[in-house]
């Protein structure tokens, strides 16, 4: 029984140049305790489409147009605001790419974090203290007191992405979505973030929904992995079973042109072209202007994602009629 | 032997940090670029490494002097530049060009393309009247842009294209130096692979000789000939890029290999890793001695008394470390 | 895959050849603004009218009929008359040109001599631009009043004194504007890639530093307007600026206050007149500084 479950999600933005089709039809479904991977550039919708979950969407221009999404019952696009509310930083939390602008420069940092506890669990001053201290050092923070009474300018950003990862466990939820944790900080600091969401992720049995356009970064804490492109999810499958044999064109060329799959010398391999402007509706599918394997079937009809064997699936057509 | 094209001896850069209203007092100096010396020599890429706040960026300012050196010199073409007035140094800025990061940042907004490109030409004399629209054509089509959008505005083209358009820019005045600052770290995947084949390209068609300043060692590694590591401000390994690269000496190269991810599943869930458990320090504090000790694996007391020079562990290849002989 | 030696002709930015360019795309969103629009639309009307008074007006300004005295208005005088027997409307006609006349060509000045001033101070920094800056400071704080009485004192009363007297204030607050923005401008990577290509620093000043700044001068130059108009209200007012048998609104105004009881007309219509016009240019100014605001760009 999958913790989270996605079918169909269609957001779409109404803005004065057109209908910018953000998010097409994704599904995906996350077990209780398991990490998966959604993988994309910029423009692939997969910061929408984990937005949209949460209601985070700004709801003119943008609008959900389909989908169902369950959670433990509960369909989140569906239900009401107050549902949404209860559920959002309680069962799911949500952390973002920049720490700095989701923690208050006003507030010191103890403060910021216990007040979710005292507002939402009613928990003394005292107690909602030493939650938190037991958080920071669950973050890897150690000495708390001092910490406490920081500011967040005072923190680095390695310091600061965790006090945001302390602020999203703090209640201990069943799913964490990572927006690009990880980006803005350092390759070191990065391993070392990476490796406390594997470590809390194993002592918290919760589930993560890791959202990166880093393949590195997938490949070594992800389950399972989704790649996104044009607002579509082009293939999913299990970590090893993807990097050993992309069933998608799309996937194939991405892995391809990292430097680090490259003979040094050798001139890269290059998607040619540009992602698709989603405001145009796009016949067929959104990668076939750019696919090498592309027919005239792929700018015909639009490809849905379809299991090849269990646990993998795709959405071409030339695989799945095992043409590729 | 030919002279190298840069020569950078002992460069540094400070930046005094002062606090108070009506008497400024000095807090300290950040150390942005403490002691760095490195030669390139013509036709080379030389990839500059650090992770933020390690001076890389800094150094490639001080040597087009967008920032003052503090000290130490830096040699261009056999000549001394760095005690240049600004007249004087105007003259060789043609042939030292740099790259910035920010594609959507480092063009003017109201610029055509064309005037753009036309402009440095024109202040330099190096074409007019209608030379100056061959020679922006050639120009786009060097870097791969279709020449009938020279009318277009910068905010109408991807990231991509506007980073082709800033390399244009920085190639109109033929330089012999350019200085790339993490050119692709702003462009999505699949769009870095399109700008670093571009670059690969035109320095072989051109002969430029290049210092690769980026974060991704994958992307130095492929890019270049030798592979120079800073922390805090200074060299700590230096050497050929697959040595570096494959074999590296220097406790935090090591570190910061190892924390790559690299996308391959197998590899990651069995490789062996370097940690480090603390954050860098700041510049504006620097530990004594060797500036990685408090984070290093390796380290021992006697690493906190003096900095270590770099020393030479292979062939080309140095690493500024007191244990290097014992890992 | 592809062959990367070629170079990749990716596809084009957007449809056709000819750049948009912010300036367009400011526009089109001005365009949409309907309060801005309007106040546009009455501001060019005015500015018509102004321009046609000598044919429009139906009598000279200085035309007097004392035997007639102050009338409301009437079908042979639409606003009335004056004290004097002058007809109002051509009055508030007459008055509409110099005050607007002194509106534009005081706010004219202002903003080249400040924009320059200002440019130059942010652009050049260090101690030159606190000298100046300072210099600015100590203006500022001279009364307004004093300084144009002395002038009006050295140099008689005289209507291009009024509006550089006027225009030599505002131009203060321009420069403070000015050399903001440029100095901001300045840690912009662009201006830096100036630097490095070896551009001369007036090139770089003029094409590359004010254009970037033309925005909020663009806007405060709106927004000044209204203002130097009132100032000029305000001096007339107090005898310094325009005087009889030439009229501004500020003039008039002052006329009708005086027998505000009595003779309404003489009160409302200038004020009328002074006030579209300071609406029109507030919301056309609101507009353009909503319009020139917003990031261009798509991303």
């Amino acid at each position: 029984m999958p913790l989270l479950d996605v079918h169909e999600l269609t957001t779409h933005f109404h803005t004065r140049e057109g209908v910018v089709r953000a998010v097409n039809g994704v599904s995906f479904r996350v077990e209780p305790g398991e990490t998966i991977g959604i993988v994309g550039e910029s423009g692939s919708g997969k910061t929408v489409a984990s937005l949209s979950l949460l209601g985070l969407i700004p709801a003119p221009p943008g609008r959900i147009e389909n989908g169902t999404a369950l959670f433990d019952g509960v369909d989140l696009l569906a239900c009401g605001p107050k549902t949404l509310r209860s559920i959002r930083g309680r069962a799911i939390s949500m952390i973002f790419q920049d720490p700095m602008t989701a923690l208050n420069p006003f507030m010191r940092v103890g403060d910021q974090l216990m007040e979710p506890l005292q507002v939402h669990q009613g928990l003394s001053r005292r107690e909602a203290r030493t939650r938190v201290e037991e958080m920071l050092r669950l973050v890897g923070i150690q000495d708390g007191a001092r910490n406490l009474s920081a500011w967040p300018h005072e923190f680095s950003g390695g310091m600061r992405q965790r006090v945001m990862i302390a602020m999203a466990l703090i209640t201990r939820p069943h799913l964490l979505i990572a927006d690009e944790p990880t980006t803005a900080l350092d390759v070191t600091i990065q391993a070392q973030i990476l490796e406390l969401l594997a470590r809390l992720q194993r002592e918290l049995g919760m589930a993560v929904i890791l959202i990166t356009h880093d393949l590195g970064v997938v490949a070594r804490v992800c389950r399972r992995i989704y790649v996104m492109y044009a607002g579509q999810v082009m293939e999913s499958a299990a970590t090893e079973a993807l990097f050993a044999q992309p069933r998608h064109p799309y996937t194939e060329a991405l892995l391809q042109s990292l430097p680090s799959t490259h003979v040094k010398g050798e001139p890269l391999h290059t998607i040619p072209g540009l992602p698709p402007d989603l405001i145009a509706p796009i016949a067929g599918c959104p990668f076939a202007p750019r696919c090498a394997s592309a027919t005239d079937r792929c700018t015909r009809g639009a490809p849905t994602l379809r299991e090849l064997v269990p646990g993998r699936a795709t959405a071409c057509f030339r695989v799945q009629d095992g043409e590729l | 032997m030919t002279r190298p094209l840069l020569e950078l001896r002992e460069l540094r850069v400070h930046f005094p940090v002062y606090a108070g209203l009506v008497r400024r007092r000095l807090l300290g100096t950040v150390r942005a670029v403490d002691g760095v010396s490195l030669d390139v020599a013509p036709g080379e890429t030389v990839g500059l490494v650090g992770e933020s706040g390690c001076g890389e960026s800094t150094l490639a300012r001080a040597v087009v002097r967008l920032v003052p050196c503090t000290g130490g010199t830096v040699g261009f073409e056999g000549r001394e530049i760095s005690a240049l007035r600004e007249p004087a140094f105007r003259a060789i800025r043609p042939r030292l060009q740099l790259i910035f990061q920010d594609p959507y940042a480092s063009l003017n907004p109201r610029m055509t393309v064309f005037d753009a490109l036309a402009e440095p030409l024109r202040v330099h004399g190096l074409a007019d009247g209608r030379d100056v629209l061959r020679r922006v054509s050639d120009l786009m089509e060097l870097v791969g842009l279709a020449p009938r959008f020279m009318r277009k505005y910068p905010h109408e083209f991807s990231g991509g294209q506007r980073q082709r358009i800033a390399i244009a820019r920085a190639l109109a005045l033929e330089p012999k130096l350019v200085i790339a600052d993490e050119p692709v770290s702003a462009l999505d995947v699949s769009v870095q692979a399109q700008i670093l084949n571009l670059i690969a390209r035109l320095r072989e068609q051109m002969g430029l000789t290049l210092l690769f300043i980026a974060h991704d060692l994958s992307v130095v590694h492929y890019l270049s000939h030798r592979i120079a590591v800073m922390y805090l401000g200074r060299l700590v390994e230096l050497g050929p890029a697959g040595e570096v690269f494959h074999r590296p000496r220097h406790p935090y190269t090591r570190a910061l290999i190892s924390a790559i991810p690299v996308p391959d599943p197998v590899r990651e869930k069995t490789r062996q890793r370097v940690a480090l458990h603390d954050e860098p320090a700041s510049p504006l504090n620097p530990p004594s001695g060797c500036p990685f000790h408090p984070r290093c694996p390796w380290a021992q007391p006697r690493c906190a008394e003096t900095v270590p020079p770099l020393e030479s562990c292979g062939d080309g290849h140095q690493a500024a470390c007191i244990r290097l002989d014992q890992m | 895959m592809s062959d990367a030696h070629r170079p990749e002709q990716d596809a084009p930015p957007a449809a056709g050849e000819r750049g948009a360019s912010l300036w367009r795309d400011a526009l089109v969103r001005l365009r949409r603004n309907h309060l801005a629009v309007a106040g546009l639309v009455v501001l060019f009307a005015l500015l018509v009218v102004s321009l046609l008074t000598p044919w429009i007006a139906p009598y000279g300004y200085e035309e007097q009929d004392l035997a007639l005295g102050a009338v409301p208005p009437d079908s042979a005088h639409w606003f009335g008359t004056d004290l004097l027997g002058r007809d109002l409307f051509t009055r508030v006609l007459y008055g509409g040109r110099i005050s607007l006349l002194v509106g534009f060509a005081a706010t004219g000045v202002s903003l080249c001599v400040g924009v320059l001033y200002g440019a130059f101070a942010g652009y050049l920094g260090g101690r030159t631009d606190a000298l100046m800056m300072r210099f600015v400071d100590i203006l500022y704080s001279l009364p307004f009043v004093i300084f144009v009485i002395i002038l009006t004192v050295y140099f008689g009363r005289n209507i291009v004194l009024l509006f550089m007297a006027i225009g030599a204030v505002e131009w203060l607050t321009m420069a403070r504007i000015v050399r903001g923005q440029v100095m901001s401008l300045r840690q912009k990577e662009f201006i830096e890639a100036t630097t490095v290509m070896g551009l001369p620093r007036h090139r770089v000043l003029l094409w590359h530093l004010i254009p970037n700044t033309l925005g909020p001068i663009i806007v405060y130059a709106t927004l000044t307007v209204p203002r130097v108009m009132l100032m000029e209200a305000f001096l007339s007012y107090l005898g310094l600026g325009v005087q009889a048998p030439m009229s501004s609104w500020g003039l008039l105004i002052n006329e009708g206050v005086q027998t505000m009881e009595n003779r309404p007309w003489m009160l409302i219509f200038p004020s009328l007149a002074l006030s579209i016009t300071l609406f029109s240019l507030n919301f056309l100014g609101d507009g353009l500084r909503d319009a020139l605001d917003v990031r261009a760009s798509k991303d």
